[in-house]
């Protein structure tokens, strides 16, 4: 049961990440999670206005029962499959996560100074985490897809445009984390 | 049965993104400062099942699930749509360390602030809906 708790290995997720995806091709759709946000969009009627949301949504709803399937896996992983052992990042990363005032994981996914409870009360943190999500919405519209589209649909279809939609990925991702980190995280 | 078999691929993969910690915030950083193999090893062994799975169903001619041939549609080539819009994808992404996926996951997960991450993600569907005509594609 072991293995269960711990951190699953990369070679039997990503297995299992090419799996879902040629489960859904099988099932005549395709793995794509930021045309969720379209279609959530279109939703509230958006398309009268802007052209770019109007479309048949409705044709998208299997997406929305995928997408509630993840949450509720997420809410089982999380609750019912975790472990103190999980989250085991590199010491180097977290040397350099306290300079910038970011608490080690000790086992949670996620970083109390971004995401705990705290961050309703600071401006700064709601503006970070609004901020981030600008950038992803508008950016993997533009691109047309994000990591599940262009990096495990795109690339397994040999599609030159998705490589090149992955390097512009790591050139943004490398810019931030690298760069705009610093300037961002003063502590 | 047939919203069901959605669902199920959804919890897998629910249950492998946040098993694997690919949603962890920690693993996005770690990736981009390169000091571990685990994300990159998550994304290559998928994409080489996918290019494998691909090819078998390409070769074999195997049909979908109602019997219609599978066609997977080719990406539209062009740069600039790529570059520009990768690159402000990976901005966000390393920023709040979670792509449309695990927005989705972790919110379900009960990580409540991701909630304006994905408001944030409205937002910026919505700003490039809008300008969608004046942008270079």
């Amino acid at each position: 049961m072991d293995v269960i708790f711990q951190t699953w290995p990369w070679y039997v997720s990503g297995f299992l990440i090419g799996m879902v995806m040629l489960a859904l091709i099988y099932f005549g759709k395709n793995f794509g999670m930021s045309t969720n946000l379209q279609s959530l969009c279109s939703m509230t009627g958006l398309g009268k206005r802007i052209a770019y949301f109007d479309f048949d949504w409705k044709a998208n709803r299997w997406n929305f029962v995928v997408v509630i399937g993840a949450m509720v896996g997420g809410f089982v992983a999380m609750h019912f499959m975790s472990d103190p052992s999980n989250v085991n990042i590199n010491p180097k990363a977290i040397a350099q996560l306290a300079q910038m005032g970011i608490d080690a994981p000790n086992g949670k996914l996620m970083p109390t100074a971004l995401f705990g409870e705290q961050i309703w009360q600071s401006p700064k943190s709601i503006l970070i985490l609004l901020g981030g999500g600008i950038l992803i919405g508008f950016g993997t519209r533009y691109a047309g897809g994000c990591t599940s589209g262009h990096a495990i649909s795109g690339l397994s279809n040999l599609q030159l445009p998705s490589l090149k939609a992955v390097i512009g990925f790591f050139i943004g991702g490398l810019i931030m984390a690298h760069f705009l980190f610093p300037l961002i995280f003063k502590s | 049965m047939k919203v069901l078999k959605f669902f199920l691929v959804g919890f897998l993969f629910g249950i492998v993104l946040t098993k694997s910690e690919a949603v962890s915030w920690y693993r996005i950083y770690e990736m981009f400062q390169f000091q571990s193999f685990h994300m990159y090893g998550i994304i290559g062994v998928a994409v080489a099942t996918g290019i494998l799975g691909i090819q078998i169903i390409k070769r074999k001619n195997i049909k979908d699930i109602k019997g219609f041939p599978i066609e997977i549609k080719d990406k539209e080539n062009s740069n600039a749509r790529y570059f520009i819009g990768g690159i402000s994808f990976g901005l966000g992404w390393a920023l709040v360390g979670s792509c449309p996926g695990p927005i989705f996951i972790l919110i379900g997960a009960g990580f409540l602030p991701v909630i304006i991450v994905l408001i944030g993600a409205l937002i910026g569907t919505i700003i490039y809906g809008a300008l969608k005509s004046k942008l270079p594609h």
